[in-house]
């Protein structure tokens, strides 16, 4: 099945949009399409008439030019019909939006969309969802645009079965700088579902990290979804849902009663080199640094700080996360310390965790984290940088991603304040290093190089 | 694949919905497992000669349709020392409900371990691996990979417990064949793979582990409901 009419559509239908209501679902949908994308958007209602001065096409089949996708809000029992136009017009795919499907006791709806659309090879995402997301492209989310919290275009695609935990999670991707290719929210998963998406993105070439919410799979579907897995060479991070422990079916056998479904997902996820992210921090965090780094490590990390509390606060997270913090070879020491500033050169420690101290200035910075991308001792260097300290200027981001291009070793940064910082920030950002707004985020993003298989 | 041997016991298996214990440790002795070498007779006197083959002391477990836990029902005697306590025990188990005889077998010693297998509904056949012995479910001190088992799959489940140094050989302790156990772990996984669309669950608890070996000393195959009664 040809996904690219979904995704990168030129043309789209809004089907159920109301002449009425501009605040119907459809209406917001079309407005968004209409005034803010680079698409060509054309509304349907079966009454025909007029919507801010565009004709309104009683049916798709009347609309003169090809179109890709069909985003479709309208009542349940209306959808087959329309999907039966959407087929005999040739249009490449739809988004169903209606809920009214298997979620609320109508099945035999929700089959008989499956088996018009499977005998077409015609695809459709939903029903019941928030649809898809592109930045600066075009979405079908029925949320005012004002509303959304928009993430910049890049490299993360992420599939959610639940519409608020995508958008939610865009909220977070935007505030922590996490490029997004695509968000899908697949609703009730009828046609396309997880495994379907899993081997479209893993051939699609603006996605680096493939992102799921899962909440649970079909028999044995979670069986086919980690063996797809193992062929695909992009990281796979999947927050599951559903953490508790299920009572035991079979209270009879210790096995069924030890083997709870989260226990086993997690445990499978491992074995197959999906990387789980246990709660939505995590998932920020990972994608974060993956969307940055492919490149796998063993966990031997440098920490550079400028206080002496940040350095044992992260060694200890460190520990927690399965990371070491190796102490470093007098040689390496010494290697650092001949090139920091006559103020710091007899007070900083640098046996890592370093403590460049409160004296630092940028030259320092650059020195230490030039001398632990060098070093084989440290395979990922954490910066952790308090920029109320007077030495550090605002380049100071830009400058360490500028040893991170030269020497070619991972770094993770963390600075505290987004806003006030905001240029500092991005002088790692828009150098490709990521920036976490806590010790643990940064942390978390080193756990990230060391559980990824096919970085 | 199940040669006609092991069908031949989960049909017979069919009428309580689980294998007895001394068919299910035939089966997974044609699969390669190993296990005591166990006698099930049906009498007094056949127990005494089975013991003094194996040699006192001995385990002598109650056989029966109606007792899937047989300790819960009192059916199992270890540490049977000699022919008096062994005609005590054999007189006690005719009295359980659906007696069809005991098994003997002789003690096995070694570190505790429970191995697992379930057919998930999300991922169908699953293998566990566990710290055995009575706390197995307080600990929960369990690694689980789905099946079949590669080689790395199987030796990285005791390398992912807690208790995993247990094995290893701790505080001057003999460590625990490691071969042995991933030869039983991926035997398992071939065998609960072979017969996933006819088990629910598998308990081999305990599995006994010492230096040189890993023995299944008891194990409960529940079919699954569609197998079972059909």
């Amino acid at each position: 099945m040809n996904y690219a009419p979904l995704f990168n559509p030129q043309t789209v239908a809004v089907v159920g949009v109301s002449l009425s209501n501009d605040r119907h679902p459809a209406n917001v949908i079309y407005n968004k399409l209409h005034l803010r994308y680079p698409v060509k958007v054309y509304p349907v209602n079966p009454h025909g008439g007029m919507l801010h001065h565009d004709k309104v096409h009683r049916d798709i089949s009347e609309i003169p030019v090809k179109i890709d996708l069909a985003v479709i809000a309208v009542r349940a029992e209306h959808v087959p019909g329309i999907l039966e136009s959407c087929i005999r017009s040739k249009v490449g795919g739809a988004t169903i939006i209606s809920g009214g499907f298997a979620e609320s006791g109508r099945p035999d709806l929700q089959n008989r969309l499956v088996e018009l659309a499977g005998a077409s090879r015609f695809p459709f995402i939903g029903p019941n969802c928030l649809g898809i997301y592109v930045p600066n492209r075009f979405d079908t989310f029925f949320l005012p645009g004002e509303r959304l919290i928009r993430p910049d275009p890049g490299n993360v695609a992420i599939v959610s079965q639940s519409g608020g935990v995508l958008v939610d999670q865009l909220v977070k991707f935007a505030e922590q700088g996490v490029g997004l290719s695509l968000a899908v929210s697949i609703g009730n998963k009828a046609q396309i579902r997880e495994i379907d998406l899993l081997t479209y993105l893993a051939a699609e070439s603006d996605t680096r990290v493939i992102a799921f919410y899962i909440e649970g799979f079909e028999k044995n579907e979670g069986r086919r979804f980690v063996q797809a897995a193992t062929e695909i060479s992009k990281p796979i991070v999947v927050l599951k849902a559903g953490k508790t422990a299920e009572g035991s079916r079979a209270a009879s056998s210790h096995t069924a009663s030890l083997a709870g479904d989260y226990r086993v997902f997690s445990e499978i996820a491992a074995q197959h080199g999906i990387i789980e992210a246990r709660n939505e921090y995590e998932m920020v965090s990972f994608c974060e640094s993956l969307s940055c780094y492919q490149k796998s490590i063993t966990g031997k990390i440098g920490i550079i700080t400028v206080s002496g509390g940040h350095g044992v606060l992260s060694t200890d997270a460190c520990a927690e996360h399965g990371l070491q913090v190796p102490r470093l070879s007098e040689h390496w020491q010494k290697e650092i310390r001949n090139y920091l500033s006559p103020s710091v050169q007899p007070i900083a420690s640098l046996a890592n965790p370093i403590d460049l101290t409160g004296s630092a200035k940028d030259d320092d910075f650059i020195a230490a984290a030039r001398a632990l991308s060098q070093t084989p001792e440290i395979d990922c260097v954490i910066m952790l940088l308090l920029p109320y300290s007077p030495g550090i200027t605002s380049d100071l981001g830009a400058q360490l991603s500028y040893v991170y291009q030269q020497e070619g070793k991972p770094l993770v940064a963390y600075v505290p304040h987004q806003e006030k910082y905001r240029m500092l920030i991005e002088g790692f950002e828009l150098n490709n290093v990521p920036v976490a707004a806590s010790i643990e985020g940064a942390v978390m993003m080193a756990e990230a190089l060391r559980r990824c298989p096919v970085c | 694949m199940l040669t006609d041997e092991m069908k031949a016991i989960l049909d017979d298996a069919r009428k309580q919905g689980w294998v007895l214990e001394p068919e299910a440790k035939r089966l997974l002795s044609l699969a390669g497992i190993d296990v005591p070498r166990f006698v099930w007779v049906h009498d007094k006197d056949q127990a005494l000669q089975a013991a003094e083959r194996a040699g006192f002391p001995i385990a002598v477990k109650v056989v029966s349709p109606d007792i899937l836990h047989k300790s819960d029902a009192g059916g199992v005697a270890v540490g049977v020392s000699d022919a008096a306590e062994l005609s005590d025990v054999v007189a006690r188990f005719r009295s359980l409900p659906g007696f069809a005889g005991v098994i003997v077998e002789p003690m096995v010693a070694g570190i505790e371990l429970i191995v697992g297998g379930k057919v998930d509904y999300q991922f169908g056949p699953i293998v566990l691996l566990g710290i055995g012995g009575t706390g197995v479910e307080i600990y929960q001190d369990i690694a689980v990979r789905m099946a079949p088992l590669s080689e790395n799959d199987a030796r990285s489940m005791p390398a992912g417990l807690k208790g995993g140094k247990l094995l290893e050989g701790y505080r001057g302790s003999r460590p625990v064949n490691m071969d042995r156990l991933a030869q039983l772990l991926i035997r398992f996984s071939t065998l609960l793979s072979a017969m996933a669309d006819r088990v629910e669950s598998i308990d081999l608890n305990p599995v006994m582990c010492t230096e040189t070996d890993c023995i299944v000393a008891d194990a409960r195959i529940l079919l699954a409901a569609a197998d079972a009664h059909s």
